[in-house]
């Protein structure tokens, strides 16, 4: 008994143990520190846009003067280029994805893809933007239209929606395609009845999650050339467009010249995080409704 | 059991025949089955064509911008005076506010994402890092105009207001926020690599009657360092290619200075302006966009490829 | 008396005497194997396997776990190849034709060999698409041969009065003995010639064991059933003819009463005798 005593003398149990308890509050503030700045960032856009926001800013065309502008120009721009972008991934990534999993060999291409894959995560998006303004604005001669816009931002997410796509199709139990194979249906037959189906709630929160970052990115759009002049409503997937995060680009910009256009600002922010809130909300649904099924 | 089985007899069909029929038709199907993996193929290679068109459009068009400006002065000049007279192509002054602006980036995200994910792997308990990490998430989503608008509207005024030194547009604020964006990266990456820790190890230490605390640092730590170090690589990569926060916050200024407090440039920024900017299709100007942007191209594919270097090596040691 | 004359035209495919001409050469030996050998990679899975399964028996093959048994009964459809880098030599004759030459098509091979695995796998769909899954996916659409062939198939897997209200809920509603008999159902659907079982009854309760191995010797009529099984006594219970394998080898091979009271092999009456496995 003397002897442990002695030891916890020793060893400063007392002091070592204040010291655990110490650090345990620094690392739980630092872990506060992430959300109390993302709390003050969204507060902040709260207060100064909810009072811009009304239905007439909601539906109205851009305007030079800061309480008669309006963002339905940007809005139906995001949401075009949303057609082209959500068919284009799908097709593409999961596709690729189908492939990548389920048909290659595990050998050289695969893995030559794979990485080449995990390489383009890491681009950075004004690159895409550089790669989208040679392909689809100049060689493709389509101009900066909604369906550039679309291609270069699809391209951009595309490996996101891949990576999603092959973990979805990775977890379909393999005693499913076995029951398949084993009744004599090919593997097309396996894949498009029973593999699919059954991944398809994972790769839909997967592309979601894509989508959302396509209509979030910025950076290429300013690359293609993407204007926030006064023009027409794009009514097509060859129509000029600006988009909701390229207003809220220009906007920032002039809110130097024009103090009242930080708040339209604003206001466009909390419209687009709303945006990206209900998708996000949609994908968690369908990842809970599936989790509840099995 | 013996009624049900003598009634399975009674059928109209005989299914196994008719199968057989059927397999002889089936002509478009078996058709399909070898057409599906080729259209596959073609559109997973679609990923290898982006790879190869982003190559090819900044090598072909930087190579017109190398037969003007030598690549040497490219790498060495301290001046970048595109619009001048006497027009001057030194990267420097872009390089210098890239690395500036990671930099204070990283050092605001190194230590609080670090020292998050050790409160997330080793103190928190199941039900609050099930509530933390969403929240997180919701950081790394953010897009990054919004935190562009944060920077220049909020962060530089309210540090102008006890700091009047600094600048409306200068490279502090961008690279503070750049860092909030990126402490999610570290805090989950890292986290990853400590909760890969066989727990035996944890429980070898905490066993000889030490603190969790110096488990952590004397043990956990070393075992998940290649991961941490990996985290750490893929968000200042991260940070480089990163544009709107610093275009928006940091100005077009093309110091070649380490002022803090002043307007700087970086690569990504200096992409937006000439592109935005109206530079005549075969201008050197127009050119060096390409420069520059095959200059950051290869900054982050080397940080990519050395953190999944070192992330491999990690994997090794299990 | 309805019923017969019905039965007539019906053909019932596994009866010799209401014959088909492609039926009447049909030979008693269903599976003829000869010199088996099996790799996974490097590891040497079957050792020279010989073996005849005969019509219209249930074949059961024991042994401990690691054996072989399994590899070996995926081998009769061809289902091992799922596995990558599996290398066979020696051939596998069914009806005559070998199924590991490369012109066999096996999908054609898994129409007519039916399988149920070691855990009830019905898909995450309705009970009803379960079972015409396969009538489906080969071509068979008309909804009233597929209603019948699912009352059929159902009535045949003994489970039809248990499950007939809810053909349309989901198959992962049923517990796990009635989950085994809709996937027997399902392999029924197709009217295969063989069933091949991987120990169906392994992760079953003993009273749905029971269900299963009472429906085996039902289905025992119209089909040839190889059955792999952990369980002696279900072999001895269920089967005509049995197979001991062990270390991927064919140690005895006989009649089932024969096997299990007066076994030749020392390394057989030992396994048995719970000496070892």
């Amino acid at each position: 008994m003397e002897k442990l005593e002695a030891l916890h003398q020793n060893n400063k149990m007392n002091a070592r143990l204040r010291k655990n308890s110490i650090w345990k509050s620094i690392f739980f503030l630092s872990t506060l520190f992430g959300l109390v700045v993302l709390a003050i960032l969204i507060i902040r856009v709260l207060i100064q846009g909810l009072e811009w926001i009304d239905l007439e800013f909601i539906t109205s065309r851009l305007s030079t003067q800061a309480d008669k502008a309006g963002i339905m120009g940007a809005i139906l721009g995001t949401l075009w280029v949303m057609v082209v972008v959500i068919p284009v991934t799908l097709i593409i990534g999961v596709g690729s994805a189908i492939y990548l999993e389920l048909y290659s060999k595990k050998g050289k291409i695969q893995s030559f893809i794979e990485t080449n894959i995990a390489n383009l995560a890491g681009v950075p998006s004004i690159v895409y933007g550089l790669l989208g303004l040679t392909a689809f604005v100049r060689l493709m001669d389509l101009g900066n239209v909604v369906l550039a816009g679309g291609l270069t931002l699809a391209l951009l997410v595309l490996p996101i929606l891949i990576v999603s796509a092959q973990e979805a199709l990775r977890a379909v139990p393999g005693h499913l395609s076995e029951a398949s194979y084993g009744m004599g249906a090919t593997k097309w037959q396996t894949i498009r009845k029973i593999i699919l189906p059954a991944a398809l709630p994972s790769i839909l929160t997967g592309s979601i999650l894509a989508l959302s970052r396509a209509i979030g990115e910025t950076a290429p759009l300013t690359v293609l050339g993407i204007p926030a002049l006064l023009i027409p409503f794009p009514q097509g997937l060859l129509d000029t467009f600006t988009a909701l995060p390229m207003q809220i680009y220009y906007w920032t910009l002039d809110s130097s010249l024009v103090a009242e256009y930080a708040n339209l600002a604003a206001a466009t922010i909390v419209i687009l995080l709303l945006i990206l809130f209900i998708l996000n909300s949609i994908a968690i649904i369908i990842r809970n409704k599936y989790h509840q099924r099995n | 059991m013996a009624t049900n089985s003598d009634s399975n007899v009674n059928k109209a069909v005989n299914v196994s025949e008719l199968i057989a029929k059927n397999k002889k038709k089936k002509s478009i199907n078996n058709y399909m089955e070898k057409l599906v993996p080729t259209i596959l193929f073609l559109l997973a290679s679609i990923t290898v064509l982006t790879t190869i068109g982003i190559l090819y459009t900044l090598i072909s068009e930087a190579v017109h911008f190398f037969m003007e400006v030598p690549i040497l002065d490219f790498f060495t000049g301290t001046e970048l005076k595109p619009l001048s007279q006497n027009p001057e192509f030194g990267i420097l002054p872009l390089l210098n506010g890239t690395i500036i602006s990671s930099l204070i980036a990283i050092l605001v995200a190194g230590p609080i994402g670090l020292m998050s994910a050790i409160f997330l792997s080793e103190y928190a308990s199941d039900k609050v890092r099930r509530i933390i990490k969403p929240l997180l998430e919701i950081l790394a989503g953010i897009p990054t105009i919004v935190y562009g608008f944060f920077a220049f509207t909020f962060v530089t005024p309210l540090i102008r207001t006890f700091w009047p030194q600094l600048e409306a547009t200068n490279i502090l604020s961008p690279g503070l926020v750049m860092g909030i964006m990126i402490i999610p990266m570290i805090a989950s990456l890292s986290e990853d690599a400590m909760t890969s820790v066989p727990n035996g190890i944890r429980e070898g230490s905490l066993a000889m009657g030490t603190t969790k605390l110096e488990t952590t640092v004397k043990v956990v730590i070393p075992a998940a360092f290649s991961g941490i170090i990996a985290s750490f690589v893929l968000a200042i990569s991260r940070a480089i290619g990163e544009t709107m926060i610093v275009t928006i916050a940091s100005g077009s200024s093309k110091n070649f200075s380490f002022d803090i407090t002043e307007s700087m440039q970086t690569m990504t920024a200096f992409i937006v302006e000439v592109s935005g900017g109206e530079a005549p299709a075969g201008s050197t100007l127009h050119y060096s966009l390409y420069a520059v942007a095959l200059t950051l191209f290869v900054f982050t594919m080397i940080m990519n490829l050395l953190a999944k270097y070192v992330s491999r090596k990690f994997r090794e040691e299990y | 008396m309805s019923i017969t004359t019905q039965k007539k035209v019906q053909i019932d495919v596994k009866n010799n005497d209401t014959t088909t001409e492609s039926k009447t050469e049909q030979p008693r030996v269903v599976y003829d194997t000869k010199d088996l050998n099996l790799w996974y990679s490097e590891t040497h899975a079957l050792k020279d396997i010989n073996l005849e399964v005969t019509e219209n028996e249930v074949t059961a093959i024991i042994g401990p776990s690691g054996c072989g048994k399994s590899t070996y009964i995926k081998t009769l459809n061809r289902m091992v190849e799922l596995v990558p880098g599996v290398g066979t030599t020696g051939t596998i004759a069914y009806k005559g034709k070998n199924i590991l030459d490369n012109s066999m098509k096996v999908e054609d091979l898994r129409t007519q060999v039916g399988m149920v695995f070691q855990k009830p796998n019905p898909f995450p769909k309705s009970i009803y698409e379960n079972v015409t899954y396969g009538p489906k996916i080969h071509g068979i659409k008309k909804k009233s041969l597929l209603d019948e062939i699912v009352e059929n198939s159902l009535r045949g897997a003994a489970i039809w009065d248990e499950v007939k209200d809810r053909l349309n809920q989901n198959a992962y509603g049923l517990s796990g003995g009635q989950q085994q008999r809709v996937c027997i159902a399902r392999c029924l659907a197709i009217e295969p010639d063989v069933i091949l079982m991987d120990e169906p009854t392994s992760a079953l309760d003993p009273i749905s064991t029971l269900k299963v191995e009472e429906l085996i010797k039902e289905l025992k009529k119209k089909y040839t059933i190889i059955i792999v099984t952990h369980n002696m006594q279900q072999a001895a219970r269920i089967s005509d003819k049995t197979v001991f394998m062990l270390n991927g080898e064919v140690v005895e091979f006989s009649e089932t009463d024969q096997l299990f009271s007066n076994p030749k092999d020392k390394r057989t009456e030992d396994y048995i005798t719970g000496r070892f496995g």
